[in-house]
């Protein structure tokens, strides 16, 4: 029976608004060209952000961190690959007093774990669980994304996933896709110099898709 | 029965050894209430001698008097040496002969009671009440009965330093968590009830289980904030005794806490919310419980150069802001992999490593970089930054141990 007609049926006996569920609060990226795109990150839902090696994954990361941080809302990341650089971060404006690391050394189910464990306890204003390339993160089933993202509704924390492709699918509410563009160098053969990298932003869920362009600096 | 110590030393502390009740009196002198103590020692000689012998062991000579009343206590060990005991209903006899100085009335008084030529206690007792009450009149009436040992008041004891700690005494060495979670639950409550009544709470769990073996196994947790939540000072003992456990089956458990004011605390109406301390430190341990205790926490940038340098904390801390945010981060691979480096006119041309291989199509570098060269530890190393036929941007750098990848530009 098609769900317009089943809609027609049962509209009468359900609440008015049964199907209007309310927009989740979104919250600033950081970076301009992002949030005019996507209006920000969705409170209370799962965030995922993906592309291949030098996409500027963890630099869009770094920069939603630096963000939340700035509004003073603790932030916790979980590291499967222990890849995160606080010196670097710092230098990049994270303020590590307000981001709680958790180093799962490259064990993906450990990290699911203590993000499940940090998201029951709540207050947190962001969850990152950075899988990078852990290649274990494409044997994570369905039933866990589900599960994090029923821990994560009705709560303000923005939980964010970012990998090398898609994994949680239809769990995720936005979807971020990272692709490399070009890579910015400068000065002579002698003394050249890697400037930054432009990397393209795309959003694939949900709605139209759009893309921006973004570049972050390196020097 | 009422006792009193006169002496230069600690005569709270050896006065709480025999009494519940004590008065401070004095910087010299306290009061303590004798009353239970003929049931232990018997008569009051017996009292005053086992307060003697204590004093001795202390290293202390303290003038011991036991009376009816506190003041008359005071009055006698004040004014007499050694051991004394003023019977009851001679009190003004006894007290007779002491100088009325040791009443310490009013520079006025004195004065006036010196002229009368009145200087010991038996010359003032021997004055009528009533020409006292017109000529000196309350003050003269109190310092009357002062002499004549008639004052009868409570005392004023001191809050004594109260020590929460509890030991449980099994019958059977315990050898499993869950029994032991009892006895603990059953300790915890009782502290935490103890601290609830005095409006205190505690920062600080101490916990020593005497073993089997003979040996002491002790474990310490710091809150980050005072509470009285025994549900989660519980959650928080069995976290840690499951990463920690003992060698051996346990014969005593004492618990112990440290008192401390509770955390008093208003949030802001537009203050973003933050984890609940106490559900932070629980879920913090529950995670360290998984992925190993110094591997979840607050990093800090140590002061110096070398590449990589942080530490975790295990609470979070204000850490410096940078004035201008800096350069975008790497993506580093812990430890850094070993690569195989081709190289063409002294640079990279090809590299290979677990994950990476690829011929370099642009580069950056060398920069040296170097540092600890005063120690024992120093470090130094050549850096290039390359852009790889797969794509991607990586630091490799070379050392005296070979080539490395220390992460991606990501």
């Amino acid at each position: 029976m098609p769900a317009a007609v089943l809609k027609k049926q049962f509209a009468s006996f359900l609440p008015l608004d049964w199907q209007d569920r309310p927009a989740p609060e979104l919250a600033r990226t950081g970076l301009p060209e992002v949030d005019a795109t996507t209006g920000g990150l969705p409170r209370g839902c799962l965030t995922e952000i993906f592309g291949p090696a030098s996409s500027g994954r963890t630099s869009l990361l770094c920069a939603i961190l630096r963000e939340a941080a700035a509004r003073a809302e603790e932030c916790a990341l979980v590291d499967a690959e222990d890849a995160f650089d606080p010196v670097r971060a710092s230098q990049a404006g994270v303020r590590l007093d307000r981001l709680l690391w958790v180093r799962c050394d490259h064990n993906a189910e450990h990290a699911l774990k203590a993000a499940d464990l940090l998201l029951q306890g709540g207050g947190f204003g962001l969850v990152a669980m950075d899988l990078g390339d852990t290649p274990a993160a494409r044997r994570i089933s369905l039933a866990s994304w589900f599960r994090l993202r029923r821990a994560v509704e009705h709560t303000p924390t923005v939980l964010l996933m970012l990998a090398r492709q898609s994994n949680a699918k239809t769990c995720a509410s936005l979807m971020l896709e990272c692709a490399r563009r070009e890579a910015e160098w400068c000065g002579k053969p002698s003394g050249r110099l890697l400037r930054g990298i432009r990397v393209e932003i795309a959003r694939r869920k949900p709605g139209r898709a759009g893309a921006m362009n973004v570049r972050f600096p390196l020097r | 029965m009422f006792g009193s110590l006169c002496a230069n030393g600690n005569l709270t502390s050896l006065a709480l050894e025999f009494s519940p009740l004590v008065e401070q009196s004095a910087p010299n002198a306290v009061a303590f209430d004798a009353a239970g103590l003929t049931r232990l020692f018997g008569l009051p000689q017996d009292i005053a001698a086992a307060i003697a012998r204590r004093a001795a062991e202390l290293q202390f000579k303290a003038n011991i008097a036991l009376a009816a009343n506190p003041d008359a206590a005071l009055c006698a060990a004040r004014g007499f040496a050694g051991t004394s005991i003023v019977p009851q209903g001679d009190e003004a006899k006894f007290l007779a002969r002491l100088p009325l100085k040791l009443l310490a009335p009013s520079p006025e008084l004195q004065d006036t009671l010196e002229r009368w030529g009145i200087r010991r206690f038996q010359d003032l007792a021997a004055l009528p009440e009533l020409g006292i009450a017109e000529r000196l009149g309350p003050e003269g009436l109190k310092l009357r009965r002062l002499a004549r040992g008639e004052v009868e008041r409570k005392l004023r004891p001191i809050d004594a330093p109260e020590r929460f700690e509890e030991t449980f005494e099994s019958e059977y060495p315990v050898e499993l968590l869950e029994p032991l979670l009892f006895v603990l639950a059953r300790l915890l409550n009782g502290l935490t009830l103890r601290l609830a009544t005095r409006a205190l709470a505690t920062d600080e769990l101490r916990l020593r289980l005497a073993l089997e073996n003979r040996a002491l196994h002790q474990r310490t947790l710091r809150l980050p904030v005072p509470s009285v939540d025994t549900k989660a000072f519980l959650k928080l003992l069995q976290l840690d005794l499951s990463a920690h456990p003992p060698p051996a089956p346990i014969v005593e458990v004492w618990l112990g806490m440290n008192p401390v004011k509770p955390r008093a605390a208003q949030t802001g109406l537009f203050i973003p919310a933050a984890p609940e301390p106490i559900e932070l430190e629980i879920t913090l341990a529950r995670i360290r419980a998984i992925v190993g205790h110094d591997r979840a926490g607050w990093p800090e940038v140590l002061d110096t150069h070398r590449p990589d340098a942080f530490k975790m904390r295990a609470r979070s801390a204000a850490s410096p802001r940078p004035l201008t945010p800096g350069p975008w981060p790497l993506r580093l691979f812990r430890p850094p992999r070993p690569a195989r480096v081709a190289l063409v006119s002294g640079q990279p041309g090809f590299v290979a490593a677990e994950g990476i291989r690829g011929k370099v199509l642009d580069l950056a570098g060398p920069w040296r970089t170097s540092g600890d060269w005063w120690t024992a530890d120093p470090w130094s190393r050549d850096e290039w930054d390359i852009a790889l036929s797969d794509g991607a941007l990586y630091r490799i750098y070379c050392e005296p141990r070979g080539w490395f990848v220390e992460g991606s530009y990501d």
